[in-house]
């Protein structure tokens, strides 16, 4: 088929238009002048404010820990919750627990939040527990959300793979839990990672349910940019950003070499 | 599973620690599938089924001072259990013009959103499937890394951009054109959706596009047809399932959304995740915000639901 020149020229807008509005933040991070549109100078002074703010930084603290457990937890569940998806055929509840598993995807995040919250209060004058809100509380709710992402990445993954390994090592005479170790997990470990990568990004991204299900003194890093940012431009905010997409973009650089270096060469067609 | 084994072959050796549990379970009458289920079970029912019924049961209730701020369902008096529903949460609802405003101003703004995006989005999508393969796999990098970088500070971004005296309007400037009011405008917020979502919209459509086979272009265009044409007969109908799939990914989470009218739209900007956000934090409404949610609920994750369940049932079909 001949290329015509529409195709380029939309994909190069179309990148410039992801791209445009993140590079200009990374520039304006080192501008000296507090008018963050204004250009007077190269400096790094917000980064230092930055690392001077015990605000920030403990929230960041807050959301990295709770990002990381939560994850944790999730990877747990939505593992055993795919395993049970794509394995066991045919059970009792099947449908109410595949909707249960996926519709968080689907979910408002405003919905999630408040239901949750109003959950911990109900509980909490039922049961005495959770006491408060703060981080278990956050870490409770993302760990269910997450659960339903780490479930689609692994039940992909589990959907995909040779059965007859796993039938082998039991005909061999290991039990199903020893299978389970031995065969199944070694083969889905990249999916195990991506999942739990995923549920640690969207934990550290999560403002609004958050937001509904914190108390006072745990605010994590997005309830504090969010507060920042209401009230109009801060420099800080662009150093913050720019050392995240500086993360992330390494992470996701070597996460894509490693992924393209790993692939056997494909034969082509 | 079970494999008929030869008898005169002795039995596997089996190891032992595993079957040890096992066989310890198994006798209190525990399968090994019921401990598989039994965590994400709870957790769900728990965190996920419950919270909707309480969520509905306090919509039933009404506001009150205290802690908590709303009215107990049940009460006990003289050692009979009264159960006190209210409905004016919801005779609100459907009187109050907010509300269904509210409503059908979200569903617009995520369909003209949706129908922006799939615009925007397509051709990257083609231009990376038809892509050599060396370019493929670092296009695609490039359209997922804004995916994880920080939803937040990709909005926190385009205020920047958008502005008053942002880049844009500087831009302008340079050719001696008036600066554009952006911000705080539905045309902010539908850029917004349409930035924020696009790698939703992408990823689908490049999934089924670059699975087409190139043969049926090439047929196409053998038998006399114009590259709009074979685009239009052939190209569109078969990537039909993408586009569905990539319009749903940024419908939905449009709908509900919270952070992007509340940053870039103007105080005009009606979104329902807004006003069940105003009615919690603003107005410390709590039974009201519980009625909106069941609404919303009702009014826009069903529906979905419902169209999830058809498609799955075409696909297995």
């Amino acid at each position: 088929m001949r290329r015509g020149w529409f195709l380029p020229i939309a994909a190069a807008l179309g990148f410039s238009f992801l791209y445009a509005p993140i590079v200009s933040l990374v520039i304006f991070s080192f501008n000296e002048s507090r008018l963050v549109t204004v250009w007077s100078g190269f400096s790094t002074k917000w980064y230092g404010e930055l690392f001077r703010d015990p605000q920030m930084l403990n929230a960041a603290w807050l959301s990295l820990q709770i990002g990381a457990v939560s994850a944790t937890i999730a990877l747990v569940l939505g593992t055993l919750a795919a395993v049970a998806l794509v394995r066991f055929r045919r059970f009792r509840g099947r449908t109410l627990f595949s909707g249960m598993v996926s519709a968080p995807l689907v979910m408002p995040d405003v919905i999630t939040g408040l239901s949750l919250l109003l959950l911990f209060v109900a509980m909490e004058g039922f049961l005495g527990w959770p006491q408060g809100r703060g981080m278990l509380t956050i870490i409770l709710a993302h760990s269910t959300f997450c659960t339903a992402y780490v479930c689609v990445v692994v039940q992909s993954r589990l959907g995909d793979f040779d059965r007859s390994l796993e039938e082998a090592a039991m005909d061999l005479g290991a039990s199903p839990l020893r299978t389970f170790f031995d065969i199944t997990l070694p083969i889905i470990a990249p999916a195990l990672v991506s999942g739990w990568l995923l549920g640690f990004t969207l934990s550290l991204d999560d403002l609004v349910i958050a937001s509904f299900v914190s108390g006072p003194g745990s605010s994590t890093l997005p309830m504090v940019i969010f507060s920042k940012v209401r009230l109009g431009v801060s420099p800080d905010v662009n150093a913050l950003a720019t050392i995240i997409i500086g993360l992330v973009a390494t992470g996701v650089l070597i996460a894509t070499i490693i992924q393209l270096r790993s692939k056997p060469k494909k034969a082509k067609v | 599973m079970t494999t008929a084994r030869d008898p005169t072959i002795p039995p596997p050796r089996r190891l032992k620690p595993w079957n040890a549990v096992e066989r310890g379970l198994a006798k209190v009458g525990i399968s090994g599938r019921m401990l598989v289920l039994a965590a994400p079970v709870l957790w769900l029912l728990v965190f996920f089924l419950i919270p909707l019924a309480v969520v509905f049961g306090i919509s039933l209730s009404t506001k009150q001072f205290g802690r908590p701020p709303y009215s107990p369902l049940l009460t006990t008096e003289e050692g009979t259990v009264q159960l006190t529903l209210h409905l004016n949460n919801y005779i609100r609802l459907f009187t109050d013009n907010l509300y269904i405003a509210a409503y059908l101003s979200s569903i617009r703004i995520a369909f003209i959103s949706t129908v922006i995006t799939l615009f925007v989005g397509y051709p990257m999508a083609y231009a990376i499937a038809r892509a050599p393969d060396r370019w493929r796999n670092i296009l695609l990098m490039l359209v997922i890394l804004p995916f994880f970088t920080s939803f937040l500070l990709r909005v926190y971004a385009l205020t920047g951009f958008m502005r008053g005296n942002g880049v844009i309007n500087q831009f302008l400037g340079l050719f001696g054109l008036e600066p554009l009011v952006m911000m705080q405008t539905d045309f902010a917020v539908y850029v917004g959706i349409v930035y924020t979502y696009l790698p939703f919209m992408i990823l689908p459509l490049y999934t089924t596009l670059v699975k087409l086979d190139v043969s049926l272009f090439e047929a196409s265009a053998d038998l006399g047809a114009r590259p709009l044409r074979t685009f239009l007969s052939v190209t569109l109908p078969l990537s039909l399932p993408g586009i569905i799939a990539g319009s749903m990914l940024v419908f939905i989470p449009a709908i509900g959304e919270y952070v992007i009218p509340s940053l870039l739209g103007g105080p005009e900007t009606l979104m329902i995740g807004r006003v069940l956000w105003d009615e919690f934090f603003t107005a410390a409404n709590w039974p009201r915000a519980a009625a909106v949610a069941v609404a919303m609920l009702l009014a826009v994750v069903i529906p979905i639901m419902l169209l999830q369940r058809a498609q799955s049932a075409v696909v297995e079909r």
